[in-house]
């Protein structure tokens, strides 16, 4: 059976250092961090990265009180997709539209904040809120979407760990060719910044990092890296079925023509590159490309010591001898965005089909010579000869591992 | 407390689980959900907020109690004062 070509025709994201494409492409650029301290219950203060959206652009100020910070991160990001698809709310067939928000976690941030409340009660149930459950499920982001946009197809959220954004998109791709939506809203959100237990679980670790400058925090490649720097965010992006696009006349970002989700099976925080190889390869395959036809590989490190390592050695594994294909990472800018960390740094990418400039890796003072990948952006960004592809790797806990390879559209 | 300051602690609290609305002509005898955007879960928010704020029990029999400002200063009333 002939699947349909499925497009990318919008794009909406927040970013700790941008809140449009646009912006948050020329922060790529010019090497523009949004790290910075914020005051963690229980903690003191840690490095986050924030983002700074206008939340009430499409939400009242009592949808804020009652919904949750990824709920209004998801209906920011797919009215802003909706606006640079050109398409309006009422334009949509509500009942052939789906949302697939792809999340890391949810329902720690509300919990936490239930618990300290009814802390301040003698820990008394009776002061828990009614509010709890419903902000608490875990199809909630997708669901508050579907709330604000009145549309009625199937919206819900992929958990997939910090791959939940490439899981997002490959949902609603499929869901697409199955023919089950006309529409979909696809892509990832986190906010796992309002939960305490992320950053001390991350400390507990030993995975949490920390630098003098925030903005040098996070600093995927370097030999003085020293963890994650966890970060709120999200990207949603329209999808549709080629032939829609073309009869509605829609800008295309680029086509989704390859997909891999795979798991490691051996650890529930360490990688396995083998896998990791293995899921980009699978991506591969299955657009019917060589690692040769990949100019931009976009990766998933997230600055921890033995994770970056274990990247490396898959990616140069699987691209070995291809000259033209360029690697980098984001988190160095904005830190690990969790559920939204594959959704946004593809996008953080997509330009690259327009101006062929490749964004760097920054914070790379002193390269690891065990990331020292040949085709590796650092510290500048690079004017490729073309860019016809981007492969984009997403991995998380419990051995999820995703790529996703997003190709120029060419008819 | 009188009755007027019983719905002045009613309106602020509908100001705080209800930041949209405008308070500044609400009507004492007319139901709060007939002149303002409130569903079920913001009357649960308004006994919750009793019982944070002031240690006001309501009990679900008598939620009717709260349907307009009338109402509530007459059922509220007399308890903020056997707070006393």
């Amino acid at each position: 059976m002939a699947l349909s070509r499925v497009v990318i025709t919008g794009v909406g994201l927040t970013s700790p250092n941008g809140n449009t494409l646009e912006e948050f492409r020329r922060s790529l650029l010019e090497g523009k961090g949004g790290i910075s301290r914020i005051d963690m219950r229980y903690m003191g203060q840690v490095l986050a990265g924030v983002c700074d959206f206008e939340a009430t652009k499409y939400q009242r100020r009592k949808d804020l009180r009652v919904g949750t910070r990824a709920g209004s991160i998801s209906i920011y990001c797919a009215r802003e997709a909706l606006a640079d698809a050109g398409i309006e709310v009422d334009q949509l067939d509500a009942k052939r539209t789906g949302i697939y928000v792809g999340t890391t976690e949810h329902g720690n941030v509300e919990t936490e904040n239930e618990v300290y409340n009814i802390s301040q009660f003698d820990y008394d149930t009776k002061f828990w809120s009614h509010h709890h459950n419903p902000r608490t499920v875990s199809n909630n982001p997708a669901g508050e979407v579907s709330l604000n946009l009145k549309v009625h197809g199937p919206a819900y959220t992929i958990g997939a760990a910090c791959a939940a954004g490439n899981l997002g998109l490959i949902q609603g791709m499929q869901m697409l060719q199955l023919g089950e939506v006309d529409f979909a809203i696809a892509g990832g959100v986190s906010e796992s910044i309002r939960s305490f237990g992320i950053f001390a679980g991350f400390k507990s670790q030993g995975a949490l990092a920390e630098h003098e400058d925030p903005n040098k925090a996070s600093r995927p490649f370097d030999k003085d890296r020293n963890g994650i720097v966890v970060s709120e965010g999200g990207a949603l992006y329209t999808l549709e079925r080629l032939e829609d696009a073309q009869a509605r006349g829609a800008k295309i970002y680029g086509e989704i023509v390859g997909y891999k989700i795979n798991s490691d099976a051996t650890d529930y925080v360490l990688p396995n590159p083998e896998r990791q190889a293995e899921c980009m390869r699978g991506a591969l395959e299955k657009a019917g490309m060589q690692p040769s036809d990949i100019h931009i590989v976009s990766t998933h490190a997230t600055a921890t010591p033995l994770g970056d390592i274990q990247e490396c050695e898959a990616v140069r594994e699987v691209f070995a001898d291809c000259p033209d294909t360029h690697i980098n990472n984001t988190k160095g800018y904005i830190g690990h965005a969790m559920g939204a960390a594959g959704s946004l740094e593809l996008a953080g990418n997509l330009p690259s089909f327009e101006d062929g400039l490749v964004h760097p890796t920054i914070n790379v003072d002193n390269l690891d010579p065990k990331c020292d990948l040949p085709g590796l952006v650092i510290n500048e960004a690079k004017q490729a000869k073309r860019v016809d592809a981007i492969l984009n790797n997403s991995f998380g806990m419990l051995g999820i591992n995703s790529a996703l390879i997003i190709k120029r559209f060419s008819n | 407390m009188t009755k007027d300051e019983c719905k002045q602690v009613v309106l602020d609290i509908i100001a705080e689980i209800a930041p949209d609305e405008d308070l500044s002509d609400v009507k004492g005898d007319v139901a709060l959900r007939e002149q303002l955007d409130l569903d079920s879960m913001d009357f649960l928010d308004i006994v919750m907020e009793l019982r944070k704020q002031h240690s006001i029990e309501v009990p679900e029999a008598d939620y009717v109690q709260l349907a307009s400002l009338d109402s509530c200063a007459e059922y509220l009333t007399p308890k903020f004062n056997a707070l006393v």
